[in-house]
């Protein structure tokens, strides 16, 4: 499959990536590693008629000690994240569900920026920005601005995002506490049909994949053990307030039966 | 567009569309037809390679993003024409193939695999190559090659 014909920009910075898009305007798409993006023009279903290449954007891939929180460069690979000893004591779940993202092929040129920035509630990594409240830091021609994680998933592939700014940053707050992540599939590299993810910092956060169109928290469960209920009682609820969507994996009555599975083990998983 | 990547240790210059795929490069552009085009979907893996050291999925990946960088295709992983790659050796020794049509994937997938984790476990392996299919359903033997490889290249270290 042959995508629609575009044409090629190379940015070497992330100004020289702004002020492409300021150029070339809705027309214009970003390219990360491309694992998401790719397949989509492949199929068509993604047509853009200019494509702003990020590959030798070199300055946004680090993963630094940002004092309370982890800061990661939206470029950052997910192979870099999976293999980070700061993540793996700062903050362990964000380097486990790196590693259960796609297969070896996709952590070597997918990137975390990519992955948020693309808004499939299919996708693993924003339960974790989720479920630990991460900071996600945009630029665009008239500056930088903060993000909170709850408020930048807002629809199916639709984020806060503006056209015209760029996914710089992702600042992760430090939770080494225990945690556990549960994705359900039916071959083994592929997105999750429904995922669930615990982690305890402080209070227990639970964040589900695909049950509805952007990754969601799960605020029944996290009340719920909040006033002392049981993994198993509070796993019980984990529906409550989605929408899982209906597909050939499976209904939604399917997905919403796979939540209070799933979250039940990844609560048990992660010591509660 | 010119596009330039050192392809086996030889330079591949050619005149691509940007929309062309690396897989497309390699195959067409370059005349190496040993990395195959699967599902096209970058779920099987048979068109893996190795860029840069770490493997691919060249069906999902622009030529214009290897630009000015270093493949490895199934053509170029043996030492010489007359000795095999350990891991393409154990493949043979090991009968990790059936029909063929994933090999190529398998065995740049597998030495992607090795160069990252010289000494993984069975499980680390099946979960290393989790991103090639063999349509044949072969992959006791497979995974049992990839051992065998790495053990191999641990006492020739």
């Amino acid at each position: 499959m042959i995508p629609a014909a575009f044409e090629y920009v190379r940015a070497d910075s992330a100004d020289a990536a702004i002020a492409a898009l300021a150029e070339h305007g809705d027309d214009a798409k970003l390219l990360a590693g491309g694992m998401s993006l790719i397949p989509l023009m492949k199929l068509r279903l993604a047509t853009p008629t200019v494509l702003v290449d990020l590959g030798r954007v070199t300055d946004l891939s680090y993963v630094r000690d940002g004092g309370d929180h982890v800061a990661i460069g939206a470029l950052t690979r997910h192979r870099d994240l999976e293999t980070s000893d700061l993540l793996a004591a700062a903050c362990p779940a964000l380097r486990g569900v790196a590693a259960e993202v796609g297969d070896n092929q996709v952590r070597h040129r997918g990137t975390l920026g990519g992955s948020v920035a693309h808004g499939d509630p299919a996708s693993d990594l924003p339960a974790v920005l989720l479920a630990l409240d991460a900071t996600l830091v945009a630029r665009g021609p008239g500056g930088t601005r903060s993000i909170a994680a709850a408020d930048f998933f807002h629809g199916f592939l639709e984020t806060a995002l503006a056209p015209d700014e760029l996914l710089t940053e992702i600042q992760v707050p430090k939770a080494a506490g225990g945690w556990n992540y549960q994705k359900f599939n039916r071959r083994a590299q592929d997105w999750a049909i429904v995922g669930a993810l615990a982690v305890r910092n402080g209070s227990t956060r639970v964040a589900l994949v695909n049950m509805g169109a952007t990754p969601v928290r799960a605020r029944a469960v996290e009340e719920a053990l909040a006033a002392g209920a049981s993994a198993a009682d509070a796993a019980a609820v984990a529906a409550e307030g989605t929408e899982a969507p209906a597909d050939l994996n499976g209904s939604s009555e399917y997905r919403e039966h796979l939540a209070r599975v799933l979250v039940r083990r990844a609560l048990e998983a992660a010591g509660l | 567009m010119q596009i330039s990547i050192t392809v086996n240790g030889v330079d591949q210059t050619h005149d691509v569309e940007p929309r062309t795929l690396l897989v497309q490069f390699l195959r067409e552009a370059s005349g190496l037809t040993g990395t195959k085009i699967g599902c096209d979907t970058s779920s099987c893996g048979a068109c893996t390679v190795l860029f840069d050291g770490e493997s691919v999925k060249s069906c999902t990946m622009f030529a214009a993003q290897a630009d000015g960088g270093s493949v490895t295709t199934i053509e170029g992983l043996a030492p010489s024409s007359d000795e095999m790659h350990a891991v393409q050796q154990a493949f043979h020794e090991e009968h990790g193939l059936q029909c063929g049509f994933c090999t190529a994937g398998m065995v740049m997938a597998a030495a992607g695999l090795l160069a990252e984790n010289p000494d993984p476990t069975e499980r680390e392996v099946r979960l290393g190559l989790e991103g090639n299919l063999c349509r044949c359903t072969g992959y006791h033997n497979i995974v049992q090659a990839v051992l065998s490889a790495a053990k191999k290249l641990q006492g020739a270290r």
